[in-house]
């Protein structure tokens, strides 16, 4: 039996290679259902990626490369799709010799994350060619091929900028971007950025209602304050809302934070079944690479621990629920061996309130907050705070 | 044979006039009676139309209007199907269905239900009681006073099956021209010559109308069209394959006099499907999906599965059945036009597709001359899409995986592109292999996609 199996090659999954193979472990296995491993920064060619992890500021391929180099010692396996996870670390694969079974002590999942596409968001009109995603589009634009000429975006996150900038890169002129809410997600001054420099409309305040269009997008109709306009345009990209990877891990029975969409975690990053362990995007909606490669990294360091010398029972834990305005907490369950314990989470909506940590009934934190649903909020347990607790609820009034 | 032109003073035996489903069978009827047919489709693919948004049931025929033309259609198209399907590796997943009541109003109509079926041949359908419905399916939300099971009711796939009978038309000797709109045509000396959209001119003995939505203006070409087509919407969402535990068997409504109702019932694919809307519009090409009806939708198949709340919806869809101001199919032969009529063929007409073939050989045979079967037809065998049997995708040796949702190969995307009826447009390669299908909808796979598919499909990208 194989010591770790890790799914996925991303920054996530590539970075806790490498630091399972710095921890002496010589028979790490990373799974990559692609036929190259990097995951999606490979196809984001602009520069801000490697800052937090590595660095360097790196064009996205360029990053990609590197995890993959610094993951030496690490054997990669392209084209292994996993279709189920068993009890114990039994994964079920089908490579290009067929179906498999592989059999680990840890199965680290780290799947990453996609954008809801059209359909999820029941969008009126017809459905013509020329509708995609960020993630989708990029990888075509990168590719040359250049689906439409003048598309809308739909979303304001960072990742709707970063579609301008791919677009303009190729040639293809976007001719608005269309953001439901007041204000645009991403942080300022990225409308002004756009608006600007791109040349690119920011309407926001505006709902796409209908696309229209018979074989191919021919235009959209948006509604500003009651009145509907029409926008000729030849594609629709939809940008954000992203959603973890988590399929598998769903229908295989592992435990899924209705609120982050991926799967339950405790603070040593172990799933419902502690042969299971996930970090990065898979864990909740996008956060920068970055922020995944960092988080597989210390998922691999309490998989070196619990391969060495035993993390502590899982059982006992106590579950993290959250109130009012939070979206979702994670870790969903805290085991109180060293703290302080670090919590991350997101806000349904923006909110202008006051965020509490409550431990059973009593309230143990508590601080103003102004937050936008985008936004990652950072929490931390105190030390001592939790001896004797139960539940500890997040809150958000 | 495909897309070949078809030199000009060639005259077939049969033109039949729209690749849908029921064109696509008609084909298949008579090119294996041995006659040379040639199907036209005014799209870039076959079943561009009414055939390809619908549920994809296999009916019984239990709640068709005895005697009717539609309910023998039905009973034979259903009994022909499940003969071929294992031949032609045609899925037919065995679900049986449930009509449910919700109100002591709809179980009052249940008897009423049963007697029909019985009357319609379909015996062995019976009543059962609101705990048995619930025990049959526990997914179910609260309110049920009763059901009807119709054990024979299946799952079929809207799309494997008519590319098939026209796989098998092409396979034995068959033309088909897509892109080919027919904008009218005249009848000499026993010939009929077809002008088209694009120029070139069709001849034939004999044509056979299946246009679906268009039929009525098409019949136009043959005589004053005795029905009107009014579309009917219907407007489908598809869920998640989580979903596809939650029942078992199709979910039935009570039907009304105007509609089947809201359906809800498992995909080949490993999908649950709720729909459709019945909604009369007169634009005959263009169905449109609408976000409130299926916030309608989606609330409805909550109330009735609650599960559903869990699992995000995949995609939803949109099509047209054929409906005129006559509820039965319209079926008939015009000795004197050389013509056969089919039009009006709603939404049974996956089902009843063979069936209504077979009516039409029938037709032709009482009317203008005798059929002489191949003795030896060829017979394809379609690529499996259903999640039931094992696909490309889990077997030793297969090509890359391109789409992850839905687990399509490189291969098969190729094979799609290729051979005797090649996809004529993106949507024509989905639906054949599925890709781009699942719940990312292209975020992980489009761009390896369109490397395959852009150099055989005009339009999909600039230059």
């Amino acid at each position: 039996m194989r010591s770790v199996t890790i799914i996925g090659a991303g920054p996530a999954g590539l970075s806790a290679a490498r630091v399972l193979v710095a921890n002496g472990l010589r028979d790490v296995l990373v799974l990559e259902r692609n036929p190259e491993p990097g995951g999606l920064p490979r196809f984001c060619d602009h520069l801000g990626w490697g800052v937090l992890d590595l660095h360097r500021l790196w064009r996205g391929p360029r990053y990609a490369r590197e995890l993959v180099r610094r993951a030496a010692g690490a054997e990669i396996r392209t084209n292994v799709t996993v279709t189920g996870f068993e009890p114990g670390g039994r994964i079920r694969v089908t490579s290009l010799d067929g179906p498999a079974v592989i059999e680990s002590q840890i199965v680290l999942i780290a799947t990453g994350i996609r954008e809801t596409p059209r359909g999820p968001r029941l969008v009126s009109g017809t459905r013509p060619w020329g509708v995609t995603t960020t993630g989708a589009f990029q990888e075509m634009a990168q590719a040359g091929q250049v689906p439409f000429r003048k598309p809308v975006i739909i979303g304001s996150e960072l990742v709707s900028f970063s579609a301008i900038m791919t677009a303009r890169h190729a040639g293809i002129r976007p001719v608005a971007m269309v953001e439901a809410n007041a204000r645009i997600t991403a942080r300022r001054p990225g409308d002004l950025i756009a608006r600007h420099v791109f040349g690119v409309p920011v309407l926001t305040a505006t709902r796409l209602v209908e696309i229209r269009g018979l074989d191919r997008v021919e235009s959209v109709i948006v509604e500003h304050e009651g009145a509907r306009r029409e926008i000729a345009c030849d594609g629709v990209v939809f940008t954000g809302a992203f959603v973890p990877e988590a399929f598998v891990a769903k229908t295989s029975g592992l435990a899924i934070d209705p609120g982050s969409g991926g799967p339950a975690i405790d603070n040593f990053y172990r799933c419902s079944d502690p042969s299971y362990f996930a970090a990065g995007n898979v864990l909740r909606p996008v956060e920068h690479s970055g922020v995944a490669a960092a988080e597989g990294a210390r998922a691999a360091a309490a998989i070196a621990m619990a391969l060495r010398d035993g993390l502590p029972s899982p059982g006992g834990a106590i579950a993290v629920s959250v109130g009012g305005a939070m979206r979702y907490v994670y870790p969903q369950r805290l085991i109180v061996e060293h703290l302080p314990l670090r919590l991350f989470g997101r806000a349904a909506a923006a909110h202008q309130g006051r965020l509490r940590i409550l431990a059973d009934d009593a309230v143990i934190a508590s601080r103003p907050i102004s937050v936008l649903p985008e936004r990652r909020i950072a929490m931390t347990i105190p030390a001592g705070d939790l001896a004797g607790r139960h539940a500890v609820s997040i809150l958000l009034d | 044979m495909t897309l070949s032109a078809t030199a000009s003073n060639r005259v077939h035996d049969i033109a039949i006039i729209g690749a849908g489903v029921v064109g696509c069978a008609v084909f298949r009827e008579f090119t294996l009676a041995g006659l040379d047919c040639v199907l036209i489709e005014r799209d870039a693919d076959i079943i561009s139309g009414a055939s390809k948004a619908n549920s994809a049931l296999l009916h019984t025929g239990f709640d068709a209007t005895p005697g009717t033309v539609e309910a023998a259609c039905v009973r034979d198209g259903y009994r022909r199907y499940r003969q071929i399907h294992e031949r032609m590796n045609l899925p037919l997943l065995e679900t049986g269905a449930l009509v449910v009541a919700w109100s002591e109003e709809q179980r009052a109509k249940l008897p009423g239900i049963v007697a029909q079926a019985h009357a319609n041949g379909v015996t062995d359908v019976f009543e059962i009681a609101a705990g048995a419905v619930q025990a049959r399916e526990p997914g179910l939300g609260p309110g049920v006073a009763g059901g009807v099971w119709i054990p024979g009711e299946a799952v079929i796939d809207a799309w494997s099956a008519p590319l098939g009978y026209a796989l098998q038309g092409l396979l034995n000797g068959g033309t088909l021209l897509r892109n080919t709109e027919v904008t009218g045509g005249t009848l000499d000396d026993r010939v009929w010559t077809l002008t088209t959209a694009t120029g070139p001119t069709i001849r034939a003995g004999i044509v056979i109308n299946c246009a679906g939505n268009y039929g009525d203006l098409v019949e136009a070409i043959a005589r004053p069209s005795p029905f009107a087509i009014t579309p009917r919407k219907g407007q489908f969402l598809v869920y998640d394959k989580p979903a596809y535990d939650l029942i078992r068997s199709i979910i039935l409504p009570v039907p009304t006099a105007r509609t089947k109702g809201i359906v809800m019932t498992r995909t080949a694919y490993g999908n649950l499907l709720v729909g459709p809307t019945a909604e009369d519009q007169a634009e005959r090409r263009i169905a449109t999906i609408e976000a409130a009806t299926l916030e309608q939708l989606a609330d409805a198949g909550r109330r009735m599965l609650p599960g559903l709340a869990a699992v995000p919806v995949t995609t939803a869809y949109a099509g047209l059945r054929p409906a005129t101001q006559f509820k039965d199919y319209q079926i008939e032969a015009l000795p004197e036009r050389r013509w056969i009529t089919i039009g009006g063929i709603r939404s049974t007409g996956l089902t009843g597709s063979l069936g209504i073939a077979a009516l039409a050989a029938e037709l032709y045979a009482s009317h203008f001359g005798a059929l002489k079967p191949l003795a030896d037809p060829l017979w394809p065998r379609l690529p499996n899409l259903t999640e039931e049997l094992p696909r490309p995708s889990a077997q030793a040796g297969r090509s890359e995986i391109v789409c992850h949702c839905e687990l399509v190969t490189r291969d098969e995307i190729v094979a799609a592109l290729d051979g005797p009826l090649p996809a004529g447009s993106l949507g024509g390669l989905r639906r054949r292999t599925r890709c781009m299908m699942g719940r990312c909808q292209g975020f992980y796979c489009s761009r390896r996609v369109l490397e395959l598919a852009a150099p055989k499909i005009p339009g999909l990208l600039h230059a």
